[in-house]
């Protein structure tokens, strides 16, 4: 009985030359296997990133419309009259009302699907979310100007309920309403809600699977109400789920410019007036001092969303 | 959460529950009515009447088939590109640590978790830097740039899943580092690798708002819809893209959705 060598002998060739020093040394191998990807991203991205974030530090000379590259905080000055900082109030009230509606719409789908949905109703409700998440963004918004078009279904709909007297009703207020839904906040609200509300579910479905059913049966069998074990129970345990889901819809609200040019007034989000500005207005200083604010709100919104434990439900 | 007896939902659940779904379907189901509809100046309801013409006149127009061309050659070329950064970046991260570990997987989400105005306004401004003319590869550069994540979710899932004991026990048998990835690593994370690189197309094909910075005068398919969503000249082509649009999309997510099945991750999680 001939015993193999403990160790064996190189291996020949480049490959084989490759293959043993790779195992001999696994930081060159972790190297190697790093360099690509960091380089791509950390050049490309956050080489542009950076450099859009240096122009905000820049300003624009009012009368022959050149940048000016000199340090000044006169650009971040710019964002806070009254026209701008009322973009940036709206965006950001947007947001906000979306997330909460979403939340509100999204619960009783996540709740179903994790608590009562079994088996093949599982993968059901799974691709019902999934599908419309992945499907085309502008399909989507096409799709709702179909809908809330004067022609459109919905008002037929209304029409044939004889309701459109309260439709009417609604678009007279003021802020919410306008000439038509198609150019109203309601319209626009209407779009950011449908387009972003997967994006809820999601979490917040993963965040209720993981709550264990007979916590909720202990909370009835000690007598509480469902309301009662809603509010003391699944909520505190859905809330990081919901805190995870809301920075999606939040994030995404903030930096679309693309559903209120379509469904929308003609007043301006944060989005649009990045693009106007370093459009057509040629102003980069401006636009890059204008995304930093989805910046600096996102960066408070995900540190008190990690204080939550928001990212262990992701 | 999961009771131990079989309870039935509680009707008002049940009506949210199938109410919120027909909100998220039922916009969908009418794009396919209307790629059908007679109408040809607004967008009456209920359809006059219906037709299969739009069809063919939509086969017939050279710009949508340039706009879907382009489409699909960025959406592979960065697909191929994520596919090759995403695995690597998965493959360090997950094998091993290191210092900067979290940094890197922050590095790899930032693109999509930053709303995409910001990535699409920095890059063409570095372009405008650079003096880069824009053309595919400046479209190109984007996508892949976003495109990682998608392929990076599903791989380090997969590699948490399969065990380091393979590996080692491929390398116990005489296999060199090539002969390993060829014969154990490979099978193991292809069917991920796949569905990575099937949402990675899907969601290259489908940008838009990068896309408008980055993309100089060419158009891609979703470019050319956004034109005929801000100025609509011809309602009942723009309806039959939309449908086919619809279609395309959805064979990759249920694919990818198959592929992934038994897996702990949600494929689409990191979109």
């Amino acid at each position: 009985m001939s015993a193999n060598p403990a160790i064996l002998p190189r291996r020949g060739g480049v490959a084989g030359a490759l293959s043993d020093a790779f195992w001999r040394h696994p930081g060159l191998l972790l190297f190697l296997m790093l360099t690509p990807p960091v380089l791509w991203l950390g050049i490309i991205y956050l080489g542009s990133l950076f450099a859009l974030l240096a122009q905000s530090f820049f300003s624009i000379d009012e009368f022959s419309g050149l940048v000016q590259y000199e340090f000044t905080l006169k650009t971040y000055g710019e964002l806070l009259r009254a026209q701008n900082l009322d973009v940036i109030v709206r965006t950001v009230v947007m947001a906000a009302i979306v997330t909460l509606a979403a939340a509100a719409v999204a619960f009783p789908i996540a709740y179903f699907a994790a608590r009562y949905a079994k088996g093949k109703w599982k993968a059901f409700f799974y691709l019902a979310v999934m599908l419309p998440l992945w499907s085309s963004y502008l399909v989507k918004v096409y799709a709702w100007k179909l809908i809330l078009a004067k022609e459109g279904i919905l008002n037929w709909l209304l029409a044939k309920l004889h309701l459109t007297w309260l439709l009417e009703a609604w678009l007279s207020l003021p802020i919410v309403g306008g000439n038509s839904l198609s150019f109203s906040y309601t319209g626009t609200f209407l779009v950011f809600l449908y387009v972003w509300l997967p994006f809820m579910i999601l979490p917040l479905q993963a965040a209720l699977e993981r709550v264990p059913g007979n916590l909720v049966e202990a909370s009835s069998d000690l007598g509480a109400a469902p309301a009662t074990t809603f509010r003391h129970v699944i909520f505190p345990l859905a809330l990081p789920g919901l805190v995870a889901g809301s920075i999606f819809t939040f994030s995404l609200t903030l930096g679309d410019y693309i559903i209120p040019q379509i469904v929308g007034t003609s007043r301006l989000f944060i989005g649009q007036a990045v693009y106007a500005h370093q459009g057509t207005a040629g102003n980069i200083p401006l636009a890059a001092a204008f995304t930093v604010v989805p910046i600096v709100v996102m960066g408070f919104y995900l540190w008190g969303a990690k204080r939550l434990g928001a990212f262990d439900a992701m | 959460m999961r009771a131990d007896r079989n309870e039935r939902a509680p009707l008002p659940l049940t009506i949210a529950a199938a109410a919120g779904l027909l909100f998220l379907h039922l916009p969908i189901l009418l794009i396919f009515v209307y790629a059908f509809t007679t109408e040809d100046k607004s967008y009456a309801w209920p359809p006059p009447g219906f037709t299969t013409k739009w069809f063919a006149v939509t086969w017939n127009r050279p710009d949508v088939w340039e706009a879907l061309t382009l489409s699909v050659k960025v959406a592979s070329i960065s697909t191929a590109v994520a596919l090759v950064l995403g695995t690597l970046c998965a493959a360090a991260v997950s094998r091993t640590k290191f210092f900067g570990r979290e940094t890197i997987s922050l590095l790899v989400i930032l693109p999509i978790a930053l709303p995409g105005i910001i990535t699409g306004i920095a890059l063409r401004s570095a372009f405008s830097l650079a003096e880069i003319p824009f053309s595919t590869w400046t479209i190109v550069l984007g996508h892949a740039t976003f495109c990682v994540v998608v392929v990076y979710n599903n791989a380090v899932a997969r590699f948490r899943r399969t065990s380091a004991s393979l590996i080692e026990a491929s390398m116990d048998l005489g296999a060199d580092g090539f002969q390993t990835f060829r014969y154990v690593i490979l099978p193991n994370i292809g069917t991920a690798l796949l569905a990575g690189g099937m949402l990675a197309f899907a969601l290259s094909f489908d940008e838009v708002i990068v896309t408008t910075f980055t993309a100089g005068q060419q158009a891609t398919l979703p470019i050319w819809m956004l034109e005929e969503l801000v100025r609509p000249r011809q309602r009942p082509v723009t309806n039959v893209v939309a449908m086919v649009v619809v279609i395309v999309t959805f064979l990759p997510i249920l694919a990818a959705f198959y592929l992934t099945r038994d897996g702990d991750q949600i494929a689409g999680a990191g979109k």
